[in-house]
């Protein structure tokens, strides 16, 4: 398969493209709703217009009511939502929780999927415990209760984790708290019992909660996959969000560069315009070229998770990491190359700063899947 | 798509039956690369053998027209034959400057007999050529270059100094860019063909850091080169005094080629093999060091999907123009990292300058010649100028 978009996925691109930039945009969105210190951080009547073009249920298959379109399909939506910037649920919910519900019973999915594809649900998910990434290790616990289980722990960076109608928990049923076995995700619908949220506006605008379980009952049908064997989900749900993470970091990266070297060619110095400078040049001309190569291998890593290949998610964490890395780059250079007004909160520029910040670190950061890069090649 | 599987099916059985045991060897020297040539020899019956069946394939130029001495394979197909070589480790079986740079010249703005005659000699190996641009004053400025081609009405009398010229004395033939009109710098060059066996053509080696001498100093003192070699066959390549657009079109392809954009993503990363280099010498990789190993496949790795995607869009004329200038500065500045890590890894060892070990000091004259890397062919400024220039169309650049 060719390493770029067929002749569909650039229709797809195009329509987003333009869709996102005229309802996406930051200032409809990003600062529409953070000014108005929304405890939502995002709107809801995007995500019902992303519903109506089709985005928020692309992953699900057509059985199910979905698009069963692929992850080049999912990162080219994505890509457009990190040019913009746009607050939306559709990482966690038409990605992440998406990918765990198609691991569902028939019951679960029918009773979730029609709200997320109809753009009236909104899900989240409940992975990391400590305050960096770390799935290998799971100690929130389910114990046995009855015909169901009884959840107690804590979540931390649960993206959106208040204003979620079901949010995917990842919890222990058996062993040690760094076995790879011996867990079971969990749909738990949003008034369980017992569930409560320290909700936090994080650095750029978007809501986050600490979550905590203390004795939430569940009913058996709320588990997703097999009870003990939710590693597997676990990791087909982190490898779907990775990717996705990458395609919307490539987004951040290309939006904030576009704006700089459009900066170069307005703003006037010494007579001329920097643009002009060589000392400005090979930094946009360096910065541009990480992109490309960031962007690639997103792509090569989409195609290897939609084409089945064991090398997804070796690809994966290339991916995630040379985005993250990558990003970075786009917004320190973009913020410098702005100079003062790069400073500023009226200008967008370090909006993008602060976004790439919570991106990166989401689903881990680039030491994280660096580090893993080296375990799976073995080293 | 079936066919395609049809035609894999088909190479993989081709390669099993043709390609020696001996040829799946990683190239472990120079005398492993075999250049053709008039003076070239063979060094052993297996590199004979799997040369032989190549040039009755068409496989020593895979995509070029049959009747050019190609196999005619189409961009798919001849991925498909690159990525069964690659399964297998074969070597090329065939390397030269006129396969990489002339061959697609000639392709692109050669006369028929042109390509009869000079295709054909370099996908057999007859001839081997060697590129006449840069001059002592003429570097990254290369269209200031002075080599002079005087017009005596049926031939040039040509004067001047080639520097870094590869394998130089090794050539049979120059493709060379010469001034023929001193009054126009870009509409005044001329990019000739001439044989190095001519009167007044001298070459120099020069010794690099490395130790070894790849590249010449190459003489032109009075050569007379024939402005034809026959019928439909002129000594030069595209129209005289346009000889610019040629050498544009080939830095396009040099720059592809020292990129590195189809070496494949297993040449890409090191850390595995690091660790197991380390091992054999009962030494352990600093945590620090194994940090700075992950991190370089990480690019080496994102790098090598660029590599596959820019092949791919090069095909079906998607890339950028000047994209081949992003591939060369990305690609030759990874490699430089790429040896420092691996000189790293090997401590005290790879500092050995002559010792059975490192057959020869293998690992410390790699390295110093890969710092050549972002020098040759266009340095990394300059890349970073083209691409601030044709792609990001910054002013002024």
């Amino acid at each position: 398969m060719p390493l770029y978009h067929n002749e569909d996925q650039a229709m797809l691109a195009d329509t987003a493209r333009g869709f996102i930039a005229e309802e996406g945009n930051i200032a409809k969105q990003l600062r529409h709703w953070r000014d108005r210190n929304c405890k939502d951080g995002f709107g809801h009547a995007l995500w019902k217009q992303m519903a109506e073009m089709g985005f928020t249920g692309m992953l699900v298959e057509e059985a199910d009511g979905g698009l069963g379109m692929g992850h080049v399909e999912a990162g080219i939506v994505l890509e457009e939502i990190g040019r913009n910037l746009t607050p939306s649920p559709f990482l966690t919910s038409s990605v992440l929780a998406a990918t765990a519900l198609k691991h569902g019973s028939a019951d679960l999915k029918g009773r979730y999927l029609p709200g997320l594809i109809a753009g009236d649900s909104v899900f989240a998910v409940a992975i990391d415990e400590t305050a960096k990434h770390r799935p290998e290790r799971i100690t929130t616990r389910a114990e046995k209760s009855g015909n169901g289980f009884k959840l107690s722990g804590a979540k931390s960076f649960v993206i959106q984790g208040a204003s979620a109608d079901m949010i995917v928990v990842a919890a222990r049923t058996s062993g040690a708290d760094d076995d790879a076995d011996g867990i079971t995700l969990f749909a738990v619908p949003k008034d369980a019992a017992g569930m409560s949220h320290d909700s936090v506006r994080l650095v750029d605008s978007s809501m986050a909660t600490h979550t905590r379980f203390d004795g939430v009952e569940l009913d058996g049908d709320a588990v997703i996959g097999e009870i003990d064997g939710g590693r597997a989900v676990l990791d087909a749900m982190l490898l779907a969000g990775r990717v996705g993470a990458a395609a919307e970091g490539v987004g951040v990266a290309r939006g904030a560069m576009d704006m700089t070297v459009d900066y170069l060619k307005q703003r006037k110095q010494f007579g001329k315009l920097i643009g002009e400078f060589q000392a400005l040049q090979h930094r946009a001309s360096h910065l541009y070229s990480e992109v490309e190569i960031a962007r690639a291998v997103t792509i090569k890593a989409q195609q290897l998770l939609d084409g089945g290949s064991t090398h997804a998610e070796l690809m994966a964490s290339v991916a995630k990491a040379k985005v993250a890395k990558t990003a970075r780059l786009a917004v320190q250079e973009g913020v410098q190359m702005h100079g003062g007004i790069g400073m500023t909160d009226e200008y967008d520029i370090g909006l993008y700063m602060k976004r790439d910040r919570a991106l990166a670190e989401f689903l881990g950061d680039a030491f994280y899947h660096a580090n893993r890069v080296a375990e799976l090649s073995g080293y | 798509m079936a066919d395609l599987e049809q035609f894999r099916t088909e190479t993989r059985a081709w390669l099993e039956a043709n390609c020696p045991p001996e040829m799946r060897e990683p190239v472990r020297g120079e005398d492993d690369i075999y250049w053709g040539g008039r003076r070239a020899t063979f060094k052993n019956d297996a590199q004979k053998a799997w040369l032989e069946a190549c040039i009755a394939k068409g496989y020593t130029v895979p995509m070029w027209p049959k009747e050019y001495g190609g196999a005619g394979l189409s961009a798919p197909e001849a991925k498909v034959l690159r990525e069964e070589m690659g399964r297998i480790n074969a070597r090329p079986p065939l390397s030269s400057f006129g396969i990489w740079m002339l061959g697609p010249a000639l392709l692109h703005f050669g006369t028929e007999g042109q390509k009869q005659r000079f295709l054909n000699e370099i996908a057999r190996g007859e001839i081997r050529w060697c590129q006449g641009y840069s001059e002592p004053g003429s570097g990254s400025d290369l269209v200031s270059l002075q080599t002079f081609g005087e017009d005596k009405g049926d031939h040039w009398v040509v004067n001047g100094q080639k520097i870094w010229t590869s394998y130089a004395d090794h050539a049979d033939w120059i493709f060379c860019l010469v001034r023929t009109d001193k009054e126009n710098k870009y509409g005044g060059i001329t990019f000739m063909l001439f044989d190095m066996a001519s009167e007044g053509v001298t070459t120099k080696p020069i010794k690099l850091i490395s130790g070894s001498s790849p590249f010449c100093e190459t003489f032109f003192d009075n050569v007379a080169v024939p402005k034809s070699y026959g019928d439909d066959v002129p000594a030069y390549v595209g129209t005289i005094n346009r000889g610019w657009d040629v050498a544009k079109y080939l830095l396009g392809h040099e720059r592809e080629m020292i990129s590195g954009a189809d070496g494949g993503e297993r040449q890409a990363a090191i850390g595995a093999a690091m660790k197991r280099h380390a091992a054999k010498t009962g030494d352990d990789i600093d945590p620090v060091l194994r940090a700075e190993l992950a991190m370089f496949d990480v690019d080496a790795l994102a790098y090598a999907a660029m590599g596959e995607k820019f092949l791919d869009e090069i095909k079906v004329g998607k890339a950028h123009p000047a994209q081949p200038n992003m591939m060369k500065y990305a690609g030759t500045e990874l490699n430089k990292r790429r040896h420092e890590l691996m000189m790293a890894v090997g401590g005290s060892r790879a500092l050995e300058w002559e010792s059975e070990a490192t057959e020869g000091g293998k690992p410390a004259k790699n390295w110093l010649r890969t710092k050549a890397n972002s020098i040759e062919g266009g340095t990394s400024e300059v890349m970073l100028n083209v691409i601030a220039k044709r792609i990001l169309d910054l002013p002024g650049a």
